[in-house]
């Protein structure tokens, strides 16, 4: 068997890698086997996480992309088919302009599509509203799941409440 | 700390003193960062990228958890110091690649770091010896805090800490532990556990070598989400699932002692005869008899050396560890020669330090 990273030497080293309900087989050579770390270095094995990404999003059908043409980040100018190739994004900004495409992925990769957990300290001085309507929408989900619905009427109030206190603070909602 | 205190001593995560040691190795979090309003590190221009360096630097040294640590910067090491780093654990191989601004700010000592300008501008990790999630969470989170205090962070109320790879957006945290699992590997039981382990969303890895050994029987499991599960949610699940691993694993070393108490011995007295007497041992090698020590340490055999020293030699024995030692480049054959002439040399000096290790 020849080697799958140089198809020079024969393959020495046979490294199966579990991740992901997946088993994925390399048949290297020593060499090859020693450049990518995983000879010598057994607790910090080099494994692409970008390269098992971008098969992910190929998976994913990208016939929007299709219709409307590339799109593109306004603030680092990374289009999103290098996101495809590569599973990483340009900067911050990436998440909004890329937000359509990227919550299906976020989906499938986490199982959800909001933060849970540590806040910024200074986010945390300041809870926004969008936050706390998120949540209410989440427990309104919940109740409903659980035909708990006079939890849910109420739930409903103060989600109605919030939006319009909020529309009166900031104008139109923000896109 | 320098790279000559390092090269020293093998590490405070390394001396085998945390609890289960003798199953767990070692246990990491990772909580990766972005500074807001730059690039990610792959898309960002060099000068933002030595922005970056110092404003971390700046963070770190105004610190208490980093306090007495310092900045080394990946472009200013030779190879085999990058490696050396990448052998320790303190430096993933996109860091070590020095063609770029990047950087790694080391701690009092190893268990704190940040790697800056990887993936992610800031890669802190809190690295413990044995099992110990709460404490190594403990640390990073307090470090996190204490920067944060200073720099600004990508962050969005809806996704969380936002990170350059979608499957590290959210808490950005990556917690793991590093597991001995010999008895579940003699035992054919490995496919099964590791099978159920993925089904409750955790990742695991494993390597296998030549043949059909496992390198060292060791494995990694870590969490495998970011967003929607808090990082003490997401600690506590491993730490459950990790129980339940080494309870499996207690299991199967039970039925090994009961049912083939001599062959055990046997297969750890001789892989302990190869390491005190080997004269050409390539890393592998090192790797898999130091996995023989460590199940017969977590036995009880009497006479063999400390896990800190099985620890050691799983570290030192390491391409760049030896090279740097000797102070030149070696080629494979030569690093052979001198890892096993390392190896014995450390297992005489276990033997007159404890007056223990040969004497089985």
């Amino acid at each position: 068997m020849q080697c799958q990273s140089c198809h020079k030497n024969p393959a020495q080293l046979h490294f199966t890698n579990v991740q992901d309900n997946r088993m994925t087989e390399v048949h290297l050579c020593r060499a090859c086997a020693e450049e990518r770390g995983l000879v010598g270095v057994p607790a910090t094995p080099k494994f692409s996480i970008a390269d098992l990404l971008a098969t992910m999003v190929d998976k994913m059908s990208t016939t929007e992309e299709e219709r409307v043409g590339p799109v593109q980040c306004p603030s680092c100018g990374m289009h999103y088919s290098a996101f495809k190739d590569t599973g990483r994004l340009g900067c911050a900004d990436c998440y909004v302009a890329f937000q359509s495409k990227l919550r299906p992925l976020l989906r499938r990769i986490h199982g959800s599509t909001r933060h849970v957990g540590k806040l910024p300290l200074h986010a945390e001085a300041a809870p926004s509203p969008a936050r706390a309507l998120s949540h209410l929408y989440d427990d309104l989900q919940r109740a409903v799941e659980r035909e708990d619905f006079e939890s849910a009427a109420e739930i409903r109030d103060r989600i109605k409440g919030l939006e319009k206190q909020q529309g009166a603070a900031t104008g139109p909602a923000e896109a | 700390m320098d790279l000559d205190t390092l090269a020293r001593n093998p590490g405070p995560w390394l001396d085998g003193s945390g609890p289960r040691a003798d199953l767990v190795v070692s246990t990491r979090v990772r909580l990766a960062r972005n500074l807001s309003g730059v690039p990610f590190s792959h898309r960002a221009r060099d000068e933002q990228l030595v922005g970056v360096l110092g404003a971390v630097e700046r963070a770190a040294k105004d610190s208490v958890s980093f306090a007495g640590g310092g900045l080394l910067r990946m472009h200013e090491l030779t190879p085999i110091e990058r490696q050396f780093l990448v052998e320790r654990h303190l430096v993933s191989h996109e860091l070590s690649d020095g063609a770029r601004p990047r950087g790694l700010y080391i701690g009092p000592s190893e268990r704190l770091s940040v790697m800056v300008n990887e993936e992610d501008h800031v890669r802190l990790q809190a690295l413990c010896s044995g099992f110990q999630l709460a404490e190594a969470w403990a640390v990073a989170e307090h470090a996190d805090e204490e920067l944060e205090a200073a720099l600004e962070y990508a962050f969005t109320d809806e996704l969380g800490y936002l990170t350059a790879c979608p499957t590290n957006v959210g808490t950005g945290m990556r917690a793991s532990v590093l597991i001995h699992l010999p008895a579940l590997v003699l035992t054919k039981q490995i496919d099964k556990v590791l099978k159920s382990v993925m089904q409750v969303g955790l990742a695991v890895r494993g390597f296998y070598g030549e043949g059909s050994d496992v390198m060292g029987n060791l494995f990694q499991l870590s969490n495998q989400t970011t967003l929607g599960h808090s990082e003490q949610e997401s600690i506590e699940s491993l730490d459950r699932v990790t129980r339940q691993i080494l309870d499996y694993e207690e299991r199967a070393r039970d039925v090994m002692l009961r049912d083939a108490r001599t062959q055990i011995e046997d297969k750890v007295w001789r892989a302990y005869g190869s390491l005190r007497y080997g004269r050409n041992m390539s890393s592998q090698e090192v790797i898999n008899l130091c996995s023989a020590i460590r199940l017969g340490v977590a036995l009880g055999f009497a006479g063999l050396p400390p896990l800190a020293v099985v620890n050691e030699l799983l570290v030192f024995t390491q391409p760049a560890h030896l090279q740097r030692g000797a102070g030149r480049a070696l080629e494979a054959p030569e690093r052979n020669l001198l890892r096993a002439e390392l190896v014995r040399a450390r297992l005489e000096r276990a033997i007159s330090e404890t007056g223990d290790g040969g004497r089985g």
